[in-house]
């Protein structure tokens, strides 16, 4: 089976049987687009909540409103229908812990919320999620079931 | 003040940053561990941000990363990362102990981590601050032991509010009797490029 690879601010999308892929989640959020019928998957690496906070923003794969925009466009180019889209998230850890107050530090807690809103903003159910935590995680999104499978190092392994 | 207008001369002073800076911090290492380090020469890179971690191995390898963020005039990132049988030998050779794996540790022997982190880069920002002759303030160290992507995420996302490529001046430290390598790698922001440019009286903009 073809496995692709999405990687960091980046986003694909895949028919079955192909499996999609990203490594390494940390405090960013791996969103899977999924429309059952076609069996059509999409996956976006997602690093920053909000491509508005940024003047550098030319790679809009990387925020999470320009990238769920542009996934969505994808798969209803691809032949989705909207209505039939369901979505699973994972990641947005909290890598290091500082001393202190520090904001850069909640970014995944950030991303995670950003995701959701502009999820819910698209009317797009998220049916399942695993999310936040001290841990990264790499996910494999199954196509042909719509299973998200996550594995971390030391944190166990999910079906999602 | 884009990366972009960098010349080769300027690549040249940044390696010279480097290794004012690693040469003091391999100094520092071979004390805290009575061993002869050794280092190569500094490396100077612009990368798209998304492409940094591939500079340390694979996105899913287990390493210890000791991060620490500067600001002040001279703001940016330092990081320095270790593979997991990096770690364990010179956490090893630290505290005499004959730890196994990087999921075991305890509070100690993560405080014992950072310790090392902290030397090297306090070691390495001294250098470099009494060179430019502008003080440089690091944060508090932080660790994380988890797959490279994900402990790199963090750091990367603070870098992409600057820009979407970034500077790194990357240097690794070995020691060759053991087998025992590290990498470090401060990179700062654009701004403080300029600012450390003009620091040493080169001419930034017009061409050097």
């Amino acid at each position: 089976m073809e496995v692709v690879k999405v990687g960091m601010a980046d986003l694909k999308i895949a028919f079955s049987p192909q499996i999609l892929t990203t490594l390494g989640l940390g405090s960013c959020v791996g969103v899977v687009l999924y429309d059952p019928f076609i069996k059509l998957g999409g996956m976006a690496h997602i690093m920053l909540p909000s491509s508005k906070q940024i003047k550098n923003n030319s790679n809009k794969a990387k925020f999470a409103d320009t990238a769920i925009d542009m996934l969505v466009e994808k798969m209803l180019d691809a032949g989705a229908v909207k209505t039939r889209l369901i979505s699973k998230i994972a990641g947005g850890a909290q890598m290091f812990s500082f001393k202190g107050n520090n904001e850069i530090m909640k970014i995944g807690e950030r991303n995670v919320r950003a995701v959701k809103e502009h999820l819910a903003r698209h009317s797009i159910k998220l049916v399942a999620e695993d999310v936040e935590g001290k841990y990264g995680r790499t996910i494999e999104f199954f196509t042909e079931t719509g299973v998200l499978k996550i594995r971390t190092i030391g944190h166990g392994y999910k079906e999602l | 003040m884009a990366n972009e207008n960098l010349k080769d001369i300027h690549f040249d002073i940044l390696k010279e940053i480097g290794n004012i800076g690693a040469g003091n911090a391999a100094t520092a290492l071979a004390q805290l561990l009575n061993k002869k380090i050794d280092m190569n020469v500094p490396k100077v890179n612009i990368l798209p941000i998304n492409e940094i971690p591939k500079v340390f191995g694979n996105i899913e390898d287990l390493v210890v990363a000791v991060y620490m963020q500067l600001s002040g005039r001279i703001s940016g990132n330092i990081l320095f990362v270790l593979g997991e049988q990096d770690a364990l030998k010179l956490l090893n050779m630290l505290v005499g102990q004959d730890i196994d794996s990087l999921s075991k540790l305890d509070e100690m022997q993560k405080s014992a981590m950072v310790e090392i982190g902290n030397i090297i880069t306090g070691s390495y920002i001294s250098a470099l601050s009494d060179f430019i002759r502008i003080p440089m303030i690091p944060s508090v160290p932080a660790i994380s032991i988890d797959m490279l992507g994900a402990v790199l995420s963090t750091p990367l996302t603070e870098m992409y509010y600057k820009g979407d490529t970034a500077l790194l001046i990357e240097t690794k430290f070995m020691d060759y009797k053991d087998h025992f390598k590290g990498h470090f790698i401060l990179i700062p922001d654009p701004k403080s490029i300029e600012v450390m440019f003009t620091a040493l009286g080169v001419n930034y903009n017009g061409g050097g």
